[in-house]
């Protein structure tokens, strides 16, 4: 579904990433961790299509296409979903409206009719249930005034309306306090199958006790300096990451 | 100083051609003339004059306007081309200035509405009770020019206790296609105790440069309420000067909505004195600009007494090359205590090249006050963009949703559902909205 190759990527007159390689097939969850500032969330972005950063090298393929040439809406309307580590605030635009516009955007991308006010208003209500979210939060500006919780909760919201091939969580367990943590964590995987994929982006092992996932990559300096299952996580949990760096500058 | 003698010389032409049309005598002979030494004694602004400082409109006029031409005879017969569908109205239609009875309509009942001029020698005393004692033709050179030369407009009079439930709508329409137009035109409105008014002026035009004096007094008594909108979206290259001047007693409260959608240079003047309590004033202004347009917002609210609330929203969206200007003064008198002055301007610059000037200005001698502003100027936050785009939504959508959303904090204010209608149905359209 998605594969990497030695993707390299700069902000500014930073290089960040540095050669990633990755593999990624229909039903698989893999989780990204790694130390501060290792390029964790600049992989996140790179591949969502965030126009700040700049493809040095390397290159991306998502279900048959190249990425790296598609708009962040035509990576959207393809199956992508990123999950923002901080959502933005909209003023003035609610989050059905919003919603309403992508779904119907991303159907007339697959040449599928709109959805009248209805059948909307229907999925929505589906949708809600999974992530136990309000409508009275929906009917208001998008993410305006909404405590990190809520925002999170509206992420995962908005990635069940869209039904992405795959997701990106981009530190979504960040802020969370436990009873967040489920209820997101339990929306993520209801919405999983067979035919989609997630990568989760985080720093705690925390998220992975809900989310557990097939493949652990550790990211550092811009690399994936090690992959393994689950159990490396816990791993990391137990030993911090100065052992990966001990590794990393031995080798 | 060349410039400054230019402005000299425009100011006499100006003031000449004036001092003709005043040999006949009517009954306000003694405001006009009075007016016409203040404005010889004011002159036009020089460039650069304070008031003026971003808004060359002397330079303008002298550029673009002979003040020697009498303004070509119209032949627009049909005006639903400027009206709004759907709205039930008393319609008055200004036409190069000058009444045009065929296109309007009045059927008010429990109101007066006239023209200025006939209502000048049928209602004297009541008209010369209250024209020209607000707008002050001391303060402005243009608000002279109005007084000593205005042609015709509008007086309407609200007696006490008069709920009035149809809008009067003033149409002021140049037609410039046989040359250069300019018009100066002047309204009274009073509205009467526990009375309530909705006032909607239009200014539309066609053909070549023209140029528009526009003032309107309205005086809202004890308890009365008064909604006044202005829109201004011009075909043509209109040239304009307005001002709005209002006058609240006690427990009154007046909305004013200012829409500039286009035109060439629009500087509008809006200054309320609030002297009573429990009034409540709220500005709204929206500026949509494109091309080379330049609109200049200058607001004044004067706190004369206490216990009343002021609440200024004004907003702009600049493309190409267009200027926005806004200057916000706001008084508080010093017996003006437990004051509310609230203000706010927003910008977004859509291009390198547009710009805005914005300036508050808060003036307060009590002590005992809550008065806050704002103002910003940005372009269209990126952040915002991209979160929309990585739903799926295409950049175009993305843009016109956010820039939509930033009028419609404005538009929202909106009471009247037909004008809120039409007003929606304009900005959804310049702001590509398709969502």
């Amino acid at each position: 579904m998605l594969t990497i190759k030695n993707l390299q990527a700069k902000i500014g007159d930073k290089q960040i990433l540095n050669g990633i390689n990755l593999e990624v097939k229909p039903g698989e969850v893999h989780a990204i961790m790694g130390p501060n500032g290792s390029g964790k969330s600049t992989l996140a972005s790179v591949l969502a299509g965030r126009e700040e950063y700049e493809v040095t090298g390397g290159e991306v393929e998502f279900l048959g296409k190249d990425l790296l040439e598609l708009e962040p809406e035509e990576r959207a309307r393809e199956g992508m979903f990123l999950a923002f580590q901080y959502p933005v605030e909209i003023p003035g635009v609610s989050t059905i409206n919003f919603m309403k516009t992508a779904v119907n955007q991303i159907r007339e991308h697959r040449g599928q009719p709109a959805l009248d006010a209805v059948s909307f208003l229907g999925l929505m209500r589906e949708k809600m249930k999974l992530v136990e979210i309000d409508q009275s939060l929906l009917n208001r500006s998008l993410n305006e005034g909404f405590s990190g919780g809520e925002k999170k909760r509206n992420e995962i919201f908005q990635m069940a309306m869209l039904e992405p091939k795959l997701a990106i969580l981009d530190e979504t367990d960040s802020g969370l306090d436990i009873d967040a943590l489920k209820i997101v964590s339990n929306g993520v995987n209801k919405l999983r199958n067979k035919s989609n994929a997630v990568i989760v982006v985080t720093h705690y092992q925390r998220l992975l006790d809900y989310i557990v996932p097939d493949f652990v990559h550790v990211l550092y300096k811009g690399k994936i300096v090690k992959s393994g299952t689950k159990e490396l996580a816990l791993e990391l949990e137990a030993k911090g990451y100065d052992w990966i760096k001990d590794e990393v500058s031995v080798a | 100083m060349s410039v400054a003698v230019s402005e000299k010389n425009i100011t006499s032409e100006i003031a000449a051609g004036i001092e003709k049309s005043l040999k006949t005598a009517s009954s306000e002979t003694a405001l006009r003339k009075e007016a016409l030494e203040n404005f010889r004694t004011l002159g036009l602004p020089a460039n650069k004059a304070e008031e003026y400082k971003f808004t060359p409109i002397t330079r303008s006029l002298e550029k673009n306007f002979n003040f020697a031409l009498q303004n070509p005879v119209s032949k627009i017969n049909n005006v639903s081309d400027y009206t709004i569908a759907g709205v039930e109205a008393d319609v008055l239609v200004f036409v190069n200035g000058v009444f045009s009875k065929e296109t309007s309509s009045i059927k008010s009942t429990g109101l007066t509405v006239l023209t200025l001029q006939e209502a000048l020698s049928t209602k004297t005393d009541l008209v010369l009770k209250h024209l020209g004692k607000y707008a002050d033709a001391k303060t402005d050179a243009f608000i002279a020019w109005n007084t000593a030369a205005f042609q015709d407009g509008v007086f309407i009079y609200v007696p006490d206790n008069t709920v009035v439930e149809k809008p009067v709508v003033l149409h002021h329409i140049h037609d410039a296609a046989q040359g250069q137009v300019i018009s100066v035109n002047r309204n009274l409105i009073v509205v009467g105790k526990s009375s309530e008014l909705t006032v909607l002026e239009k200014f539309d035009s066609t053909g070549s440069a023209n140029f528009s004096n526009t003032v309107t007094e309205a005086v809202v008594a004890e308890n009365a309420a008064l909604n006044l909108y202005s829109i201004q979206n011009d075909n043509g290259p209109r040239y304009q000067f307005g001002l709005t001047q209002i006058y609240q007693s006690n427990f009154s409260r007046v909305n004013t909505y200012t829409f500039t959608l286009s035109g060439k240079l629009v500087r509008n003047n809006l200054q309320f004195v609030l002297d009573g309590e429990g009034i409540e004033s709220h500005m709204y202004g929206l500026y949509l600009l494109t091309n080379d347009t330049l609109a200049d917002n200058h607001t004044v609210v004067d706190h004369r007494k206490p216990n009343s609330f002021s609440n200024e929203m004004y907003k702009g969206i600049m493309d190409g090359s267009s200027k926005g200007v806004f200057n916000g003064k706001i008084y508080v008198r010093p017996n003006a205590q437990k004051t509310n002055a609230f203000q706010a301007n927003r910008n977004i610059l859509l291009t390198d090249k547009a710009t805005v000037n914005t300036k508050p200005q808060l003036e307060i001698w009590a002590d005992d006050v809550k008065c806050s502003h704002g103002c910003t100027t940005g372009q269209l936050d990126e952040e915002a963009l991209f979160y929309l785009q990585a739903r799926g939504i295409s950049k175009e959508t993305a843009q016109a949703m956010m820039l939509y959303a930033f009028a419609g904090e404005v538009l929202d204010n909106v009471k009247h559902p037909v004008i809120k209608e039409y007003l929606d149905n304009v900005i959804s359209e310049r702001l590509h909205k398709n969502f």
